[in-house]
């Protein structure tokens, strides 16, 4: 391999042909500031603009300051990183962008959180010369069910757009216009809603600034829990117990169930469930269904699907209703386990405790933010009640604890309570990509054999790769199993699926890339995939801690069958944890 | 923003598809697309880019970006005369906004707009290369020098 030598701030280094300034930097422990470069390298995404101009550095014998994110090392190269000259152009630049930004910094949903903030405070920016002669835009707000839009804060650095088109391949947002009036937005500048957006809010946990931002649904919860006629009933998935610490200090990948559940009860929650409960219920509905195609397929039955595809990502299922219409009797009809949660709450559990389903209040915690449209769907209501009133991102918990005065850090741990409490290490893992698959096999493979599985870790179909396979051996019958996370990734097996190329049996598809640990809703990672990975492996460590690993092994689920449900894919399961998919193109009406 | 609804007929369809094909649907070559298209329909409204989109493979919001980043390019129908008032720096400080509030108030329209037969459209422009001329009024091909307000009644009546 070719390599480069190069002096950086008076250190020498050498490093591989085609690495910019800014990576030589990084590496030599210069951390050159920058707003709209970002790169998640496990996951090949990168967005490199040069945009900014923030990260401009001084080289010995050119005129110009360039960019370091985009520019190459060359050999030889003087790198000087914070000249005066460097200092006051970046200084410069910062007071431009800032000149006609909202200064309403107090009250802004980001602040402490913005990197816009952070870098006007590591630059010293002390004032903002000229900003009264720079007016500051007034674009209409676009409030979406997930997502809130807010382009007055826009600063142009495309990572949104990186995220939406590149990355997830959804292409609801693009630069638009030009100049003053330039801006990024659906096509048409219409609303979120009338465009192909899928919420999976890969665009708000890449904003550096107030710009993007989830729909807020802590007052409606409040509002639920101050109501001594409601029953408050919470869930939350199993990645907001590997990501909310970081909210309070601690380090990414601290386990923090046990103070989860005690800071749910002390917000006053009258029953503090886990959707890991119906993630358990998710593999026995969709592991039944998978063997149930399978076995058709098998027997030579043309009308069985292969491969099933997994149904529990909101993102991913508005992906495939825009995207992939033609082949919505692929995926598994089960529904997410957000919503198998409210199904069984108010009807299953609303009886056991004798309360009607419109006195009850499900409210769910969620690493995600297209949760939150997906709660709002009609087929998941009764008599115009939804089954999940709510659904609040991990970041809107983190929030709502602060405002409660509960310090997460001296909290006791505590345990959910039951009967929706209860959950195995197969369904803690369905927050990392892999995990929903390798709970199905678990299952699936006892069920399938009638033999006890050797080994529990599937560790074949974990990992980071964007797109990974693997054959599982089912007693002799080899399963072919794909895994995309990402949605651009899932696209990529989706179209095969479509050429009839597709060799596999069964495809498990998370929108966010690294599952629902990188979702839009959670922590923002500030371009670190450290972050992501140390999450997904406490999942794994809190996985291999349960006393049960087996979805089938939950004794609440076996008596939730005994004595509601029958038995997985009954007709009464069938009525309450499957659905059906709709042409979402054909829904969005673009209004002219 | 206002846009305009039209029904696209078969063979305005059949004709953006022939357009992306002789281009061999390469996403590079999509200015070159809207380009053409745009010469035959006189505008790119929404409808016809959501066509360019699916045949070029591009997102509608991609297509949306470069319509809405190029001057050029356009989302309103043009007028059979179409009318563009300079507001370059020379014939705006010779009076070029009177004369464009002359012109909105005859039709009854704004910039960027055409009238309710067609027959006229209003634009400005920055600057076609005769200030000596200030200020300068294009119809169509044509090009009116020196004009005050008081004219534009004029002007008009030579389309009638």
């Amino acid at each position: 391999m070719e390599t480069i030598k190069l002096t950086i701030d008076n250190k020498e280094i050498e490093v591989p042909k085609g690495t910019t300034i800014y990576q030589a930097a990084k590496m030599l422990g210069i951390d050159i500031p920058t707003l709209c470069y970002m790169h998640l390298d496990d996951m090949n995404i990168e967005n490199k603009p040069a945009g900014c101009r923030i990260c401009v550095v001084e080289v010995n014998g050119r005129k110009n300051l360039p960019p370091s994110c985009s520019t190459d090392c060359q050999n030889g190269m003087v790198v000087k990183t914070h000249t005066t000259r460097v200092l006051n152009a970046r200084r410069t630049v910062m007071e431009f962008i800032l000149s006609d930004h909202p200064k309403d910094c107090l009250v802004c949903s980001k602040s402490g959180n913005c990197d816009l903030q952070a870098m006007a405070h590591r630059l010293g920016i002390r004032e903002i010369p000229g900003q009264e002669y720079a007016a500051v835009s007034t674009y209409r707000k676009d409030t979406s069910p997930s997502i809130i839009r807010d382009l007055d804060k826009c600063i142009l650095c495309r990572r949104c757009e990186t995220m939406c088109n590149t990355v997830q391949t959804v292409g609801a947002l693009s630069a638009v216009n030009r100049g003053f009036m330039a801006t990024v937005a659906p096509a048409f500048e219409e609303n979120l809603e009338y465009s192909p957006c899928t919420y999976c809010g890969q665009c708000v946990a890449v904003c550096p600034t107030g710009a993007l931002t989830e729909v807020n649904h802590i007052p409606q919860v409040l509002r639920a829990l101050a109501d001594p006629t409601k029953t408050v009933v919470v869930q939350t998935a199993p990645a907001v117990r590997v990501a909310l610490g970081e909210e309070f200090g601690m380090k990414p990948g601290s386990i923090v169930t046990g103070k989860l559940a005690a800071a749910l009860r002390a917000l006053g929650f009258d029953y503090v469930f886990d959707t890991d409960f119906a993630a358990d219920l998710t593999i026995m509905e969709e592991g039944t269904e998978l063997l149930d195609r399978l076995g058709r397929y098998l027997k030579g039955d043309k009308s069985a699907r292969i491969p099933i595809l997994t149904s529990c990502c909101p993102g991913w299922v508005n992906f495939f209703e825009y995207y992939f219409p033609d082949l919505k009797d692929v995926p598994s009809t089960a529904k997410s386990p957000q919503q198998m949660f409210g199904a069984i709450a108010k009807s299953y559990f609303a009886d056991k405790i004798g309360v009607n389903r419109k006195d009850m209040v499900v409210v769910s915690i969620m690493p995600c933010l297209a949760k939150k449209y997906e709660c709002q769907r009609d087929e998941f209501s009764v008599d115009n009640n939804p089954d999940v009133d709510y659904s609040i991102s991990t970041r809107e918990l983190a929030a709502f604890i602060k405002q409660a005065n509960i310090d997460v850090n001296s909290l006791d741990d505590e345990d959910f309570d039951n009967p929706l409490g209860e959950s195995t290490g197969a369904a803690v893992i369905f927050g990392t990509t892999g995990g929903v698959i390798e709970a199905a096999c678990r299952t699936a493979y006892e069920i399938y054999t009638g033999k006890k599985l050797a080994k529990i870790d599937f560790t074949e179909l974990r990992g980071m790769e964007g797109v990974r396979s693997a054959t599982i051996d089912f007693n002799g019958l080899p399963l072919n199993i794909g895994i995309a996370h990402g949605l651009g990734n899932a696209r990529k097996l989706l179209d095969d699926v479509r050429a009839g190329k597709s060799q596999f049996h069964a495809i498990e598809v998370m929108a966010c890339p690294g599952g629902c640990v990188g979702g839009g809703g959670q922590p923002l990672h500030h371009g670190d995939s450290e972050v992501l990975k140390a999450r997904a492996a406490a999942l794994y460590t809190e996985d291999k801690n349960k006393p049960l690993r087996k979805s089938h092994e939950n004794p609440f689920i076996i008596k939730l069958y005994e004595e509601f449900l029958g038995k997985p894919n009954s007709e009464k399961a069938h009525h309450l944890l499957h659905t059906h998919y709709f042409d979402r193109k054909e829904k969005i009406i673009i209004k002219h | 923003m206002s846009h305009i609804k039209i029904e696209l007929r078969k063979e305005d369809v059949d004709f953006i598809k022939g357009v992306c094909s002789s281009f061999n649907n390469d996403p590079q070559e999509l200015i070159n697309v809207l380009h053409t298209t745009q010469e035959h329909f006189g505008y790119l409204p929404a409808e016809i880019q959501e066509v360019v989109a699916e045949n070029m493979n591009v997102p509608v919001a991609k297509v949306y970006g470069v319509v809405s980043f190029y001057s050029f390019f356009t989302m309103t129908p043009k007028g059979k005369y179409p009318i563009s008032v300079c507001l370059g720096t020379a014939c705006y400080v010779r009076g070029a906004e009177n004369v464009l509030a002359e012109f909105k108030k005859e039709l009854g329209i704004q910039v960027g707009e055409a009238t309710k037969d067609n027959k006229f459209s209003l634009s400005t422009l920055r600057c076609v290369g005769a200030c000596g001329l200030a200020p300068v009024v294009l119809v169509g091909g044509k090009t009116y020098g020196r004009i005050a307000p008081d004219d534009v009644k004029n002007i008009l009546k030579e389309y009638e």
